[in-house]
């Protein structure tokens, strides 16, 4: 369709601050915009938007849609599926961009089957081709092998993965435009409703920002490493504590603590494993972790391919000394 | 009245397999296991989730019916017996030349919804988060919007009460009961808990049954109404080069202590 222009970022906004995963999904963005050479602009949907639409701009969109309604205070997902639709319906984009998490994730192929095209799933890297086609690298069958996959429908879309490219520097002086839109939403569109919300208070640092990451897996034995030894290096690091599946499945510690393809995405300058095998549906939470150390008996891990530095041994008899070295250089 | 639940169940390569045994037919676009590796197909572990959370909702209601519905080009009847084997009433099986390697879920989606539409009621649908080949989690959601119907990802516990569903699911630090009016799809993750096991009464019903089969042509769907939306170009196994420095010392205690010195030298803590 000739009259599609432009790539369109689906935002997400908390507490009147625009989300880290939009200033990255902007710069992402930003860069099919400019190879298209058409502009970059940015959904955000809230009751109040407070500073974001600035916020906005100052990342790299050249156009925001500020889109206010009641029904949009704290996130629902038909409410913001009615919204978003309005928008890309009434502003055609070619491209459209959202970030991969509980927002996105449930979002965007929603949106896809809505306006009868498809989304491309959990992309590392995102470009525009030749043809001015949208095209997708992105891990399948659990990181073991890649895809290359274009759009055939439109608009063309696709949902990022968090930590695979870095937000643009932040200028204030970049020039924008804010559009105001309310979707006049018709309460009749929800159709699920949050019965209970329970927020659980963030302990230590969070896992999704740590700059060191230590983690533990099946080869702990137990659950009573994470309140001892695990607990006591990441304290005395600064670092958040991670797991494997394993390890959360066995109830070793909470699920929220899984690192991983069904797990977070976590980008640390250090990543300390502990007792894990180094599954590729693990290693795809965690690729873009800078240095990867690894302690695991069996010398033959395939945690040992991706790692920077590692000890084939026993944790119980590596661990204890590494930390006690560790303290001593303190 | 009887509660029908549909859950959907897809036959996939054991996502378990060592990555060294994965093949890629650049060609065809599609994933292979090395054969002297022996890998069997299984069913997508978050769908044998899907169908302990049918059972378990069966178990308190009794006045249940959980179908089990598939799509692909060949089943392994063994391997989606086991659906059955664990409690399952009766199964649909989609089967058609035409179904071989889709990876794009806009298809899946639209057969899966037609086989809805020709199984007749349903109450409620339970999926898997995802599919462990190609982890697109997008065929519930399509599914959801082709029958329009409320959609729950990412369940952990999934009740029927009152013609409502009501789910808890926890995603980062939050922790939330939603509740939908059936008819709805709801999706489960693995920390629904361990599937169980078919007991030999159930597995020696199973044998007996015999699932229903249809052609792409029996759910009236032309090629055209499957056209894609999707095209890979290119599919690949990433190249990993090791670069693994091991630390030794006298003993692992010995190389702990050297890999915090190591880490020291190199400005890591
Ligand atoms: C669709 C799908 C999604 C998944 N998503 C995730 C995900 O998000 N995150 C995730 O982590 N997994 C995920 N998995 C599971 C993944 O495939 C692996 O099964 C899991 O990561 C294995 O966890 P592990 O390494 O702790 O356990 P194991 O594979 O059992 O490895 C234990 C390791 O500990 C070592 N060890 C044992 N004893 C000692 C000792 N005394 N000292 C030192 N080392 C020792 C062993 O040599 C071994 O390497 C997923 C799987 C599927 C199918
Ligand atoms: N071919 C299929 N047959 C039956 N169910 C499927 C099929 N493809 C996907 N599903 C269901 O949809 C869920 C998500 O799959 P996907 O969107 O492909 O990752 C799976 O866990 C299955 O429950």
């Amino acid at each position: 369709m000739a009259d599609r222009q432009g790539v369109l970022v689906i935002g997400e906004v908390a507490n009147g601050k625009l989300n880290p995963s939009s200033t990255e999904m902007l710069a992402h963005g930003r860069k099919l915009a400019d190879s298209l050479k058409e502009p970059l602009s940015i959904a955000l949907l809230g009751q109040d938007l407070g500073a974001a639409p600035k916020e906005a701009i100052a990342f790299g969109a050249d156009k925001v849609h500020a889109v206010t309604d009641p029904l949009l205070k704290e996130y629902q997902v038909d409410a913001y599926l009615a919204a978003i639709t309005k928008v890309a319906q009434q502003h055609t984009p070619r491209v459209v961009l959202l970030a991969k998490g509980p927002i996105g994730s449930e979002v965007g192929p929603r949106l896809a089957f809505r306006l009868d095209t498809a989304v491309i799933q959990d992309c590392l890297e995102v470009r525009i081709d030749a043809e001015k086609k949208l095209v997708g690298n992105r891990p399948v069958y659990g990181g073991n092998c890649m895809a290359t996959i274009t759009s055939l429908g439109e608009p063309m879309m696709a949902i990022v993965r968090p930590k695979t490219g870095d937000p643009l520097a932040r200028n204030d002086s970049r020039h924008g435009e804010v559009v105001a839109f309310s979707p006049r939403l018709e309460a009749s569109v929800i159709k699920s409703r949050v019965v209970e919300r329970v927020e659980k208070a963030q302990e230590g640092v969070r896992l999704e920002d740590a700059a060191i990451v230590v983690s533990g897996g099946r080869g702990l034995g137990s659950a009573a490493p994470f309140t001892n030894e695990i607990k006591d290096l990441a304290d005395l690091l600064g670092a958040a504590i991670g797991a494997s599946r394993a390890v959360v499945d066995s109830g070793w510690i909470s699920h929220d603590h899984q690192v991983g393809l069904t797990g977070k995405t976590i980008a640390p300058n250090l990543y300390i494993m502990v007792g894990i095998s180094g599954a590729s549906q693990h290693m795809a939470g965690c690729s873009a972790a800078k240095v990867i150390v690894a302690i695991n008996r069996d010398s033959d891990a395939v945690i040992f391919n991706d790692a920077r530095y590692g000890v084939a041994g026993d944790w119980k008899k590596v661990l204890p000394a590494f930390i006690q070295q560790i303290r001593a250089m303190k | 009245m009887t509660l029908n639940i549909i859950v959907t169940a897809k036959q996939v390569m054991d996502p378990e397999t060592p990555a060294t045994a994965y093949r890629v037919d650049r060609e065809k676009k599609r994933v292979d296991s090395d054969p002297s590796a022996r890998i069997a197909p299984v069913i997508n572990g978050f769908d044998e989730n899907g169908v302990e959370a049918a059972l378990r909702i069966k178990d308190a209601l009794k006045d249940v019916k959980v179908t089990v519905l598939s799509a692909g080009a060949a089943f392994t009847m063994d391997v989606m017996k086991k659906a059955l084997s664990m409690g399952s009433d009766e199964m649909v099986l989609v089967q058609d030349p035409a179904l071989e390697n889709i990876s794009d879920s806009t298809i899946t989606a639209k057969v899966l919804a037609a086989a809805v539409k020709k199984i007749g009621s349903f109450d409620l649908i339970i999926t898997g988060r995802q599919a462990s080949d190609w982890d697109n989690a997008q065929v519930p959601l399509g599914l959801a919007e082709l029958l329009g119907v409320p959609c729950i990802p990412l369940t952990r516990k999934v009740d029927v009460k009152d013609r409502q569903v009501v789910c808890e699911r926890v995603t980062g630090n939050v922790h939330e009961v939603i509740s939908a009016q059936l008819p709805a799809v709801v999706t489960v993750s693995n920390e629904l808990g361990t599937p169980r096991y078919p007991t030999l009464r159930n597995i020696m019903a199973a044998a007996r049954k015999q699932p229903t089969i249809w052609s792409l042509g029996d759910l009236g769907l032309s090629a055209a109404a499957l056209a894609p939306k999707l095209k890979m170009l290119d599919l690949f196994i990433p190249k990993k080069q090791s670069q693994c420095e091991m630390i030794t010392g006298e003993d692992e205690a010995d190389a702990g202590k050297n890999l915090a010195l190591k880490l020291r030298e190199a400005k890591l803590v």
